[in-house]
């Protein structure tokens, strides 16, 4: 078991013919993931060769979806363009949107998001690296691999993982990894102010998923979203948690690097929602260094395997 | 992006939002043309930097006050001169303060009572949010510390826009009535507008002010734009002011580096803004103070590294440098020629340490070992960010 996706997901990959949806899509094949269509309007008809597959592109998510049964869609397209290939997904139907795509003006994201609002699809991202399920393949191959993560750094385990940041995603997996545990699904939820899916979103799916042992919940500063989720956890979830957030040092007032980054407040720095996560009895990893060891310590004093 | 508060103004003016009759310059010369086309009474002069408590700030020589009333014109350009090219410092600005190269000259109002009032994203909601309260004037930080219940929050719908109902509720909330309620419903719908339109990420009017005739206008602006949404405002990126930005932070930005200048004497150089903050802060947590944010990206290449370690190496205060690379689809590799490459241009005397990980992490350690350099090479971020904080201290 897995959360959003599992090895028998069919995705489709809208921006497959730019040079960075290309290389994901390349990435992902060798992964073993089951890519079945690319979308780039005024190129249907046209194949994406790699490696011995031939991916068929279509003009529309519609004409895709229908063809090859795809349910998933990652969005590689550019800025200006990406919130309406959100619309598009949701417009067909699909059940996932994951939109890789940073820079999305903050307008068009808070549109999208009033647009899509009790609609059928998820979104996940923007600005995000994916998620990944591993498979059971040397360097974690056979799984599904949306978005632009380091499959191999992955290995088939029962830790669930969600980040808004890329890089913190991987050195929580790898150290997972290096510990001979391995990962349920690792889920980039991305780094800007207005996104979709949220970690309390992600954390109700770990939280219910069977297969899921022990979560690793990854924050930055700025917004509450953090806090929602550890409130949750505190009342909700039985599992062991370990949490960690970046930007203790962050000077207020100046985005760092993520859009969604900046203490705006008293309530949004790092301080206080590593409080907030002590209080809700996470085990708080000092350190980059120390995410998995936190997760650890929290399993055993539960009395959890995470094997 | 940010502006000036006289650039927020003449906005503000575009789309209908009263503000007191002004005039900015640059220069002795321009103070007269810039004071001519005001009426002669009280005029105040207004240091024109991007950071908030100019009126309570000091200038470097002594004078105190970047915000200054005068009883007339004449005595605004002797005081307009005294802050010209003097340096202000603020509790925003840091102990560097900021040089003044723009006054602006407003007619004094007069003020019956002051309002807060600012729109920006609502996070929670994913929405745009009007926030207004009856103390204007004051740190609306303190204001939601200490009083909460004197601020009204009212969130916007995207796809209507700004109800009537709700400019009810806002005007309600600040006790305006008759003519006065009136202009200020006016004048928060426009606000609304230009929030909007311009892509703004925040709109703040403080304080707000009521006048004994009736008028509402905004006494102060500050305004910030989404950055993400400037290839479509040409108008906007027109106003911005280099001179208000770090040089080093505006040279990072030609090579697309994520780039900010802190006050410590550790550079760091880092793939991804979520592992760029926490070597910030793992430093700080082994004693050392980091002297820069900066994410070189995912598809970082070696010019993009050369640039990276040029730009950190202009920092006078550096005294050692961290890099923290986990490639994930990077290439360590390629970070480590761009190391060396850097190292071969620039000439490196200062403590380097450098934690890879990932992606051909052999063949980029075995090219950092085989080219010589005199650097320390740390197991793990925490092990590394010891090795740095030791050799720096």
């Amino acid at each position: 078991m897995s959360i959003l996706i599992s090895a028998d997901t069919k995705i489709l990959v809208q921006g497959i013919t730019g040079a960075f949806g290309a290389k994901h899509a390349q990435l992902s094949l060798d992964y073993g993931t089951q890519l079945v269509a690319g979308v780039t309007p005024g190129k249907g008809g046209q194949f994406f060769e790699h490696a011995g597959h031939k991916v068929p592109i279509f003009n529309s998510v519609h004409e895709a979806a229908a063809a090859t049964g795809a349910t998933v869609s990652v969005i590689f397209v550019p800025p200006p363009f990406a919130g309406d290939a959100i619309l598009e997904c949701v417009d067909a139907g699909l059940d996932l949107a994951v939109c890789i795509t940073e820079g999305i003006p903050i307008k068009d994201m808070i549109r999208v998001k009033r647009a899509i609002a009790g609609k059928k699809t998820r979104l996940i991202g923007p600005n995000c690296p994916g998620l990944v399920t591993p498979g059971t393949g040397e360097g974690s191959k056979g799984g599904c691999r949306i978005g632009i993560a380091p499959g191999y750094i992955h290995k088939k385990g029962h830790v669930g993982i969600v980040s808004r940041s890329g890089t913190l995603t991987y050195e929580a997996v790898f150290q997972i990894t290096s510990k001979g545990l391995g990962q349920s699904t690792s889920v980039g939820i991305g780094g800007d102010p207005v996104n979709g899916t949220s970690h309390l979103d992600v954390i109700k799916l770990f939280n219910e998923d069977p297969d899921t042992k022990g979560i690793i919940l990854i924050g930055e500063i700025g917004g509450s979203a953090e806090v929602e989720a550890a409130r949750w956890i505190k009342a909700n979830c039985k599992k062991p948690v370990a949490g960690f957030i970046a930007g203790a040092t962050a000077p207020a007032g100046r985005r760092m690097g993520h859009a969604g980054a900046i203490v705006g407040g008293a309530e949004d720095t790092a301080a206080a929602k590593i409080a907030v996560f002590q209080e809700c009895g996470i085990e708080v990893a000092a350190t980059p260094t120390d995410m998995a060891d936190a997760l650890l310590r929290a399993a055993k004093a539960k009395g959890v395997s995470l094997s | 992006m940010n502006i000036h508060e006289y650039q927020a103004k003449a906005l503000f003016e575009q789309f209908g939002v009263p503000v007191p009759k002004g005039a900015a310059a640059t220069s002795p010369e321009g103070f007269v043309t810039a004071l001519a086309s005001l009426p002669e009474g009280p005029t105040m002069v207004k240091s024109q930097i991007h950071a908030g408590g100019r009126g309570k700030g000091t200038f470097t020589d002594g004078f105190k006050g970047g915000v200054k009333f005068c009883k007339t014109k004449a005595e605004a350009a002797d005081i307009a001169g005294k802050m010209l090219n003097n340096t202000l410092v603020t509790i925003q600005t840091g102990p560097a303060g900021r040089k003044v190269q723009t006054i602006y000259f407003t007619v004094a109002s007069d003020i019956k009572k002051e309002y807060y009032l600012a729109v920006l994203l609502d996070r929670a909601s994913s929405r745009p949010v009007i926030v207004a309260s009856t103390e204007g004037g004051v740190e609306i930080e303190k204001v939601a510390h200490d009083t909460p219940e004197k601020i009204t929050k009212v969130v916007i719908d995207p796809a209507y826009g700004i109800a009537d109902f709700q400019l009810r509720q806002i005007i309600a909330a600040l006790q305006l009535t008759g003519a006065e309620a009136k202009n200020a419903a006016k004048l928060i719908k426009n606000l609304y507008t230009m929030f909007w339109e311009t892509d703004a990420a925040m709109v703040e009017v403080n304080p707000l002010i009521t006048t004994p005739a009736g008028d509402v206008l905004a006494l102060d602006a500050k305004v910030s734009f989404d950055s993400n949404a400037l290839y479509r405002h040409p108008e906007i990126v027109a106003l911005r002011d280099l001179n208000e930005e770090d040089p080093k932070e505006i040279e990072a930005s030609k090579y697309d580096l994520a780039y900010i200048a802190l006050d410590g004497n550790i550079a760091c150089l880092v793939n991804g803004a979520g592992l760029a903050m926490s070597t910030m802060d793992i430093i700080k947590h082994y004693g050392g103070n980091p002297a820069n944010f900066l994410d070189v990206g995912g598809g970082a290449s070696k010019e993009k590294v050369v640039a990276a370690f040029k730009i950190i190496l202009g920092d006078a205060n550096v005294q050692g440098i961290f890099v923290n690379i986990f490639g994930g689809i990077m290439d360590c590799n390629v970070i480590a020629e761009g190391i060396v490459e850097a190292v071969k241009e620039v000439g490196l005397k200062l403590p380097l340490v450098v934690r890879l990980e990932g992606n051909n992490v052999a063949k980029g350690k075995e090219t950092l070992a085989k080219s010589g350099l005199a650097l320390v090479s740390g197991d793990t971020m925490a092990d590394a960010a010891q090795k740095i904080v030791k050799l720096v201290a």
